[in-house]
């Protein structure tokens, strides 16, 4: 089985990201960037799987800006077989990226598509829900287990109440929550190894898609920041201090 | 070594070195060892063989790519250093300068896979002075006796192979020509490994003697020519050198880091310290010093790769970068006050284990001296 894993290049999880001083986004400039954490551990399953004998090659694709590349190599590095880069320049959404993905499906016809369940900068949650749609397939969201089984895949979901196991038909798409994994690092000897894995470079265009946006940025503003709280010693001061405070009547 | 390859690794290796060692270090700190795992993780990572040659399972780094590695292991506690430092460092260089094709064969994939390796230079008696040197080894039919004892050997209770200089002629010779240089598996019948020894720092590396009594080995276990394994060893010293300044350098930016978040939490005056312009002032002289220790690095080793002798450059920066990481540390422990006096808190572990980065691998007198004989030479020639 063939596993189509989609990774994202995005701002890296330790950076403390900052608003652009007039409001038109976020400051990118000279800033660490690193793939999305929950691709990762897409990445990482769809090794896992390979490793058990369940998948036989694992094609990750990236949809965005030239530096790519670099979220591509790691995913190569880590033990993916080839790579499929879509380069385009413009402020990619869920949609656009969907629609791109549901084209590369076709073509690659993968057996199971695992994505992460957002990325970390626009925590959008919305690509694996829309591409499974477009496709037609499957979907099983917020994975902490992922267990094959012939022409079906069990999927083990993190909700609410507590887990939920879905039994899927193949194919599926599939989208990782934290818990599924602990990604590796990318070791020297595969660093190495993976410069010489394909790396296939695509435009929107290939695929017949316009990538231009269709939503409008108004205003981008930092969270409020929050101020001290204050420690009660009893029940009661914590109940006349939300009275004062007018939190309860 | 290709730089974008290289800078890849670079990433995954501090990302390694935050996410695994550091939080392994209070486990390595109470057991005096690294944990298998990590053990296994760091082989797994290539980090036992970034100099071998490609050919023979290593990565292949030029001496810049090697030293800043060092820098960003070194981040981590100084054991993970000590562990790999002679694998990829004096061994590796050794057999690359006076290893046979069997014996580059034999040894370098072994050693980049990650068994460890020891080098025994020093002795109860002697260590940089080798007309002293005891420790002999005697033909015998078509191979060698050795007798001797080793004394301070890094990695010596879990080496599988030792880099043994011993004395193959009773008189000391110019050059030094009287020392050879074997390769002895540590599993060769006659060899027994002393106590660790306790030590001031560095917790998880460990020290101890290498005692051979009768070590029979074959012919092929010397390394280069009968008489040449003191100056082999000697041309590898210099890369040796700018390793333990890398450590010194990378060290000092984890304890300078550690005092800077400190100086930011500790409140005094109703304010945070880091507020105080004193506290100030010994931030900005460690970043200062620190900045200044990777500069004399970083053209240590181009200058070393682009095949200049970096002998005096190399004893600089090994100088300065040691000597300013026991500066910085001592400043850490005093921005850390009575905190820094304290084995809860990291200043004091800081403190301690960057002691030694000013007296291995050449002391801060012995390089002194070198550089100023060097400087003194030069000026003879050209007056």
């Amino acid at each position: 089985m063939k596993i189509l894993v989609p990774v994202k290049r995005v701002v890296d999880y330790n950076v403390k990201v900052r608003v652009k001083s007039d409001g038109t986004g976020v400051d990118l400039a000279n800033v660490k960037m690193s793939m999305n954490p929950f691709d990762e551990i897409a990445v990482e399953e769809a090794i896992r799987l390979k490793e058990k004998g369940i998948a036989t090659e694992i094609v990750v694709v990236s949809i965005g800006v030239q530096q790519s590349q670099e979220t591509l190599r790691t995913a190569l590095a880590m033990g993916a077989d080839r790579a499929i880069l879509v380069v385009t320049d413009v402020t990619t959404e869920s949609l656009t990226v969907a629609k791109i993905l549901a084209k590369v499906a076709a073509e690659e016809q993968p057996g199971l598509i695992i994505l992460g369940k957002q990325a970390i900068d626009d925590d959008a949650n919305q690509t694996g829900q829309m591409l499974a749609a477009l496709l037609g397939w499957p979907q099983g969201t917020f994975a902490s287990a992922v267990v094959p089984n012939g022409d079906r895949v069990a999927v083990t979901r993190e909700v609410d109440g507590g887990l939920e196991t879905v039994d899927l038909k193949l194919p599926a798409v599939v989208t990782t929550d934290l818990r599924l994994n602990e990604p590796r690092y990318a070791s020297l000897p595969n660093i190495m190894k993976a410069k010489s894995k394909p790396l296939a470079s695509k435009t929107p265009a290939d695929y017949g898609v316009d990538p231009t946006p269709r939503l409008t940025i108004t205003k981008v503003v930092e969270p409020a920041k929050r101020s001290a709280g204050t420690k009660v010693k009893t029940v009661d001061e914590l109940i006349e201090k939300l009275k004062n405070a007018g939190a309860i009547a | 070594m290709d730089n974008d390859v290289f800078d890849q690794f670079i990433e995954q290796l501090q990302r390694y070195v935050r996410e695994r060692l550091i939080p392994a270090e209070k486990a390595i700190i109470e057991a005096d060892a690294i944990p298998d795992d990590i053990l296994a993780e760091m082989r797994d990572m290539g980090l036992f063989g970034l100099t071998m040659p490609e050919e023979y399972g290593g990565a292949g780094m030029n001496i810049a790519q090697y030293v800043r590695t060092i820098r960003e292991l070194s981040y981590a506690m100084p054991c993970y250093r000590s562990i790999t430092s002679i694998n990829i460092g004096m061994v590796c260089s050794a057999l690359k300068r006076g290893g046979t094709d069997a014996q580059k064969a034999e040894w370098l994939p072994r050693l980049a896979a990650g068994e460890i390796a020891s080098f025994g230079l020093t002795e109860p008696g002697s260590g940089s002075d080798s007309a002293a040197m005891q420790t002999s080894a005697v033909k015998s039919g078509n191979g060698w006796v050795l007798n001797g004892t080793k004394r301070y050997i890094t990695n010596a209770p879990f080496a599988n192979v030792a880099l043994i200089m011993a004395r193959t002629n009773k008189e000391a010779l110019p050059k030094n020509a009287h020392v050879s240089a074997f390769i002895v598996p540590m599993d060769t019948p006659g060899i027994t490994v002393g106590k660790s020894d306790k030590k001031m720092g560095q917790a998880g590396s460990h020290i101890a003697d290498i005692i051979m009594e009768d070590v029979k080995l074959p012919a092929d276990a010397l390394l280069g020519a009968e008489g040449g394994g003191f100056v082999m060893a000697m041309q590898s010293l210099d890369n040796g050198r700018l390793s333990v300044g890398a450590a010194a350098a990378g060290y000092a930016r984890r304890a300078l880091d550690s005092a800077l978040r400190y100086a930011n939490e500790r409140k005094a005056f109703g304010e945070p310290i880091a507020n105080f312009q004193l506290i100030q002032q010994m931030l900005a002289e460690s970043e200062i010093e620190i900045y200044a220790a990777e500069c004399m690095l970083e053209d240590a080793c181009r200058r070393a790769d682009a095949g200049e002798n970096v002998l005096r450059k190399a004893a600089a920066a090994k100088v300065f970068a040691t000597e300013m990481c026991g500066r910085v540390v001592d400043r850490v422990v005093q921005i850390y006050g009575g905190a820094g006096y304290l084995a809860e808190y990291d200043a004091e572990r800081f403190f301690r284990d960057a002691r030694i980065y000013r007296i291995y691998e050449g002391t801060t007198q012995i390089l002194q001296l070198q550089i100023a004989k060097h400087m003194l030479r030069e000026w003879a020639a050209q007056a």
